[in-house]
């Protein structure tokens, strides 16, 4: 039995195609990947992203243990900032990537992958048990929330029709508690799209009113609901990374492009020892974007060439719909990742001709 | 959605239009509204021999890869040039625009094997 979002009428209602998404019955496209994915970079696009779990950590040896379960250095946190970390296991490879909201000085709130949420809290429970870190309490909130993702040049002027919080107080990575559409909200000024936006979470009966106040506000700037497939698009082309692709337990931080959120100099923390003697010793492969040369989509799990020898795999591809190239990540060998160098991609038994490009790959796309 | 009279269709959701000797072989409105917008075709080279049953060529959407399936065994005489520069087309047009190939059949009894378009209509109305 699939699970649903408090969406899912909607969703219906609007002949959004569904499909699985690890044991979500969620939505790929409502009128097209192309269609939405531009909404997102000229106007707006609303998602559905309430598939996301939710996990409260609480009391006063809460910064103790969550310096001890992630990567990133959360003591640098203030309080109504977010933070994109991870939660590595001790031989390096990843559990999840998440953002962690920090709320209190002993409250804090980390947002994790869908597919990972029951895996991650089963994994900090552990943690928590095999620890010393008295007076520490974890609640899994993944049931209570939903969450909406407001993404695009529009976002503010959209949402500020809906909310008397001053909006322009929100800095990136920042998030205030206010209300939206009448409903208590986390408005967080982040997303997953390389555009300005929001991510919103609220109770999940309130799911169906804020969307719809969402879309009625934004109608005159052209707003749209987005699905998975755009978010996939969007994301790519920003080069963020996905669990199950960039990332995994067999993938380490470091080799994922993610040697910025792993903060050495905080302190012991799972997986420190294993990414400390890689760092020394130098990742086997690193994490590169593709443009194809040569007319041809990469996919995930081609094989990357340099000459006739393979030299890494194709992690995600697709169509830039902004570009209009096939663009990819790919995990590579060190010496064939700088920008510029030239490598193959086996689409079909063919090689067809890309290079190492600057990322985001969409950095100059509107000039 | 559309289901012209005057073409065969196959399960795997390509069209047929049948004219002295010569088939022009394309996707089906069904296929293309399924697949979403589709970025890319491959096609293959006039003088290709194909296989009925046989993948010939491959449309790709933003998301997924299809390869597409020769209705009937022949020569490629024939192939539709301006459609991997306006891949578009397979969604914009899919029965006279984005026609793929044309082959010389080599066995008309093949074409027993198609369905027609209320056949197919009713087939598709069974997979939705």
């Amino acid at each position: 039995m699939l699970k649903k979002t408090p969406l899912n009428r909607i969703h219906r209602d609007l002949a959004a195609r569904m499909v699985d998404f690890g044991g979500w019955d969620m939505p790929v496209q409502y009128t097209g990947v192309i269609d939405e994915h531009l909404a997102t970079r000229e106007a707006a696009g609303l998602f559905d992203v309430s598939h996301m779990g939710e996990v409260e950590v609480r009391g006063a040896g809460a910064l103790a243990y969550i310096q001890h379960l992630t990567i990133n250095d959360a003591a640098r946190l203030e309080i109504g900032q977010v933070q994109y970390s991870a939660i590595c296991y001790p031989h390096g490879g990843i559990v999840d990537d998440v953002t962690l909201y920090r709320f209190a000085a002993d409250r804090f709130l980390f947002c994790v992958n869908a597919s990972n949420a029951d895996k991650d809290y089963a994994w900090m429970e552990q943690v928590l048990e095999e620890g010393d870190f008295p007076d520490v309490e974890l609640r899994n909130l993944s049931d209570d929330y939903a969450q909406l993702a407001l993404q695009g040049p529009a976002a503010e002027t959209i949402l500020a029709r809906l909310t008397t919080h001053n909006l322009k107080d929100i800095r990136y990575y920042h998030f205030a508690e206010g209300q939206v559409a009448g409903v208590p909200t986390i408005i967080s000024r982040t997303g997953y799209t390389g555009e300005d936006g929001f991510e919103l979470y609220f109770a999940a009966e309130a799911a169906e009113s804020v969307w719809t106040a969402l879309m009625a506000a934004g109608s005159e700037e052209g707003i749209k609901p987005c699905g998975l497939g755009a978010r996939d698009t969007l994301r790519l082309e920003m080069k963020f990374a996905l669990y199950g692709h960039e990332l995994s337990s067999e993938i380490s931080p470091l080799e994922a492009g993610l040697g910025w959120i792993t903060k050495f100099d905080k302190g012991d923390f799972i997986g420190r020892d294993a990414l400390l003697k890689q760092k020394e010793k130098g990742v086997p492969r690193r994490l590169a974007g593709l443009v194809m040369t040569d007319r041809g989509i990469p996919r995930d799990g081609y094989p990357v060439f340099a000459g006739e020898e393979q030299v890494g795999t194709v992690t995600s591809g697709t169509m830039s719909p902004c570009l209009k190239v096939g663009i990819a990540l790919a995990l590579v060998r060190p010496e064939c990742s700088g920008v510029g160098k030239e490598l193959s991609i086996g689409i079909r038994n063919r090689q067809v001709a890309c290079r190492v490009a600057k990322t985001p790959f969409i950095k100059n796309w509107r000039d | 959605m559309e289901f012209p009279e005057e073409l065969k269709y196959t399960a795997e959701h390509e069209w047929v239009l049948f004219e002295a000797d010569v088939a022009t072989i394309g996707i089906s409105d069904f296929a293309q509204d399924a697949l979403g917008d589709v970025v890319f075709v491959e096609l293959p080279e006039v003088g290709t021999q194909i296989e009925a049953g046989k993948p010939f060529g491959v449309v790709e959407s933003v998301k997924a890869v299809s390869d597409v399936y020769a209705p009937l065994s022949g020569e490629v005489v024939e192939v539709n040039a301006e459609l991997p520069d306006a891949p578009e087309m397979v969604n914009t047009s899919p029965y006279e625009d984005a026609w793929m190939i044309k082959i010389k059949v080599s066995d008309q009894a093949e074409l027993e094997s198609l369905m027609d378009a209320a056949a197919y209509q009713e087939f598709c109305e069974s997979e939705h």
